[in-house]
């Protein structure tokens, strides 16, 4: 057991696969000689070189192209796109080309690659660095989308992600790169798409992921104040998502209240909402709510983007109201 | 240096589909959109027959004469382009993703400039594995002003990968003249990234497999990437269908001067190789086409649970 901020812990995910499987190799802006703009990938070009851990120009659109053809070639690279807001330059390789080619094919082969990225506000860094753009990718046949919570999820996520034959983009909250928290030496695999109880309550269910788990804690420890006890679902991974251990919950709670950090409209939560009222009609006692992101770019200036950013507070208030 | 033979008979087998396809097309049974290669076929089949198995090729919307120039099956093609389940790709790609993985024949593309980038992956796992390999993005004149072809050409560069980009100059982006949408000329394009640029007649598949060849073994031996533009003529239509109303119809006979197949043809019969071996290969070329269609036509229709089941792989692979 070791006690690794998230970016560690990413690191070591990293560290791990590349010594196992010399067919990983790393792909990014900055990521090799200056270890990572976030410091995910320090110390590993000294470790693997820099054929293994490649600093690349800035082309998004490139990178993950090339990560594609590598991909269908053999090797499993993981991509480092440095602000999720980015990927709109690699849009046409991700969606249009690592997506489909497993389907598109016939199924003669799948594009094993990893598209590691940050999301997420609270850093004052404006309308072009700080989105979360989740949903668009859950939205696409063929990827899959996980976004790690906690360094343990992160580490475990990032060996499976990298284990996974199919494309997956991991997700990390730039705002979690400094928590702290227990990683085994040695975890048991994770399979992609198994959410997390993260707090277990009886009265109402609160579906999060990313920082939105932790806004989701923070809440149900207010609300237990007043005796109401919310179970905290961390979906860990939103395509596939564990729809069957939401329906459980929802099931005891018969009150079921979704929060991201996202945009609220056209969300994650939406899916999860739209799936629970069908698949889970006859449990619901309330309204099923959201709490997302209002519908405005993310503002730059504090007083502003704190107005923003979903919270703690929110979340509490919905729970009240769905049980009310 | 290929057998002109060969390249000759990788051409007739081209023209020979195609033109069998605009058939199946008219008639309605081939579906989709269909943009066919006909008078083109020299550069495919030149540049192919500079490449080995371990090679990989990332082509184009107008790629069948690639992917056959390839090596693939003509009855998975025909299958394919005919939405058979025994197409190549089960009938969910069509026309404009025909591939064969096996062949490193990493697909048609539905996405103008889009091989580009996976061919420059598949030439970044050759180097990184140690290989000799090469990978080839075939692209079209039209494609340059597609910023995934910077992109592309400027990593190749710095990397030094072994990537061999081919264009298939046809003077046509769709409906327009391509000089009216891309202001370099590629050989100023390649020279701005210190990349070699070699002009071929695109009609010549001796010419264009020489130039292939040149590039290929330099690559083998450690060179980066080179640019060969090919110059040639699209005979039909931007797709099957099109009424070419934006084009000069005089265009088309002056075309017809230029056809690959007729000049190898006779190059070969200048050379002394005996008619009979012509006419023997181009009744060849028609039986495996006729073949082909027959079986994808008795093949069963794509099949819905297996498109369905097969966006992920099985779990648990
Ligand atoms: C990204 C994208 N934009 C536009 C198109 C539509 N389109 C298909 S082919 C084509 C022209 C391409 O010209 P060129 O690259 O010269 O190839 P050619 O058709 O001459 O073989 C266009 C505009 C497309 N398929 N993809
Ligand atoms: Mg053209």
């Amino acid at each position: 057991m070791a006690e690794l901020r998230m970016v560690q812990a990413v690191n070591r995910a990293l560290t791990e696969s590349m010594t196992e499987d010399d067919t990983v190799i790393l792909l990014g802006e900055d990521i090799g000689a200056a270890g990572g703009p976030f410091g995910a990938t320090r110390g590993l070009q000294e470790k693997f070189g820099p054929d293994r851990v490649r600093d690349t120009p800035i082309s998004e659109a490139g990178i993950i192209g090339a990560a594609v053809g590598a991909a269908l070639s053999g090797l499993k690279p993981v991509a480092e796109i440095m602000f999720m807001d980015f990927i709109t330059l690699a849009m046409d390789a991700l969606v249009n080309q690592a997506a489909k080619a497993r389907f598109m094919f016939g199924g003669q082969r799948g594009v094993p690659m990893v598209l590691r990225t940050p999301h997420g506000g609270g850093l004052s860094a404006g309308p072009q660095h700080s989105q979360c753009l989740e949903a668009w990718l859950c939205h696409i046949p063929g990827l899959k989308v996980v976004c790690p919570a906690t360094p343990a999820d992160a580490h475990a996520l990032l060996r499976a992600a990298i284990a996974d034959p199919d494309p997956v983009v991991m997700v990390e909250n730039k705002a979690l790169y400094a928590m702290k928290g227990e990683v085994d030496d040695a975890p048991a695999p994770l399979q992609i798409g198994r959410a997390r109880v993260a707090r277990p309550g009886r009265d109402a269910t609160i579906v999060a992921y990313g920082a939105a788990v932790h806004w989701a804690t923070e809440a149900a420890t207010a609300l237990a104040r007043d005796s109401i006890e919310a179970e905290v679902i961390d979906l860990r991974s939103l395509q596939p998502w564990d729809e069957a251990t939401v329906l459980e919950s929802l099931a005891r709670t018969h009150h079921l209240v979704i929060a991201q950090e996202a945009v609220e409209a056209f969300g994650v939560g939406a899916e999860i909402a739209a799936r629970m009222a069908d698949i889970g009609f006859d449990e619901l006692d309330g309204p099923i709510l959201r709490v997302g992101a209002p519908f405005t770019p993310v503002p730059f200036a504090k007083e502003l983007e704190s107005a923003y950013r979903p919270d703690a507070a929110r979340i509490a208030a919905a729970v009240r109201r769905t049980l009310d | 240096m290929a057998d002109p033979l060969i390249l000759f008979r990788t051409m007739l087998t081209i023209r020979e589909a195609e033109l069998a396809l605009a058939r199946l097309f008219a008639d309605g049974e081939v579906p989709g959109f269909i943009h066919l290669s006909v008078g083109q076929e020299a550069v495919a089949a030149g540049v192919c027959a500079a490449l080995g198995p371990q090679d990989s090729v990332a082509s184009t919307h107008r790629g069948h004469g690639h992917a056959i120039a390839r090596g693939i099956s003509l009855e998975g093609f025909f299958a394919e382009v005919m939405a058979k389940s025994t197409g190549l790709c089960g009938g969910r790609g069509g026309s404009m993703h025909v591939a064969d993985l096996q062949r490193g024949m990493l697909g048609a593309n539905g996405i103008v400039g889009a091989g580009a980038p996976i061919a420059l992956g598949a030439a970044l796992a050759q180097r990184t594995r140690g290989t000799d390999g090469v990978a080839v993005a075939f692209f079209g004149d039209g494609a340059l002003a597609e910023g995934a072809m910077h992109e592309t050409l400027n990593m190749a560069a710095i990397w030094r990968l072994p990537l061999l980009m081919v264009c298939e100059n046809n003077g046509w982006a769709e409906f327009s003249r391509s000089d009216t949408q891309v202001a370099a000329k590629l050989g100023a394009w390649t020279a701005a990234y210190g990349v070699r640029h070699v002009e071929v007649d695109g009609n010549d598949a001796s010419a264009v497999a020489a130039a292939a060849e040149d590039a290929v073994a330099a690559q083998r031996h450690g060179e980066g990437p080179r640019v060969i533009e090919a110059r040639t003529h699209r005979w039909r239509g931007h797709f099957e269908g099109d009424p070419q109303r934006y084009r000069d119809p005089e265009e088309a006979a002056r075309m017809a001067e230029h056809d690959p197949i007729a000049r190898s043809r006779a190059t070969l019969l200048d050379a002394g190789t005996p008619a009979a071996t012509l006419e023997v290969a181009e009744a060849e070329a028609r039986d495996a086409v006729a073949t082909a269609i027959a079986a994808a036509r008795a093949a069963p229709p794509a099949d819905w649970m297996a498109a369905l089941s097969g966006v992920y792989a099985p779990a648990g692979a």
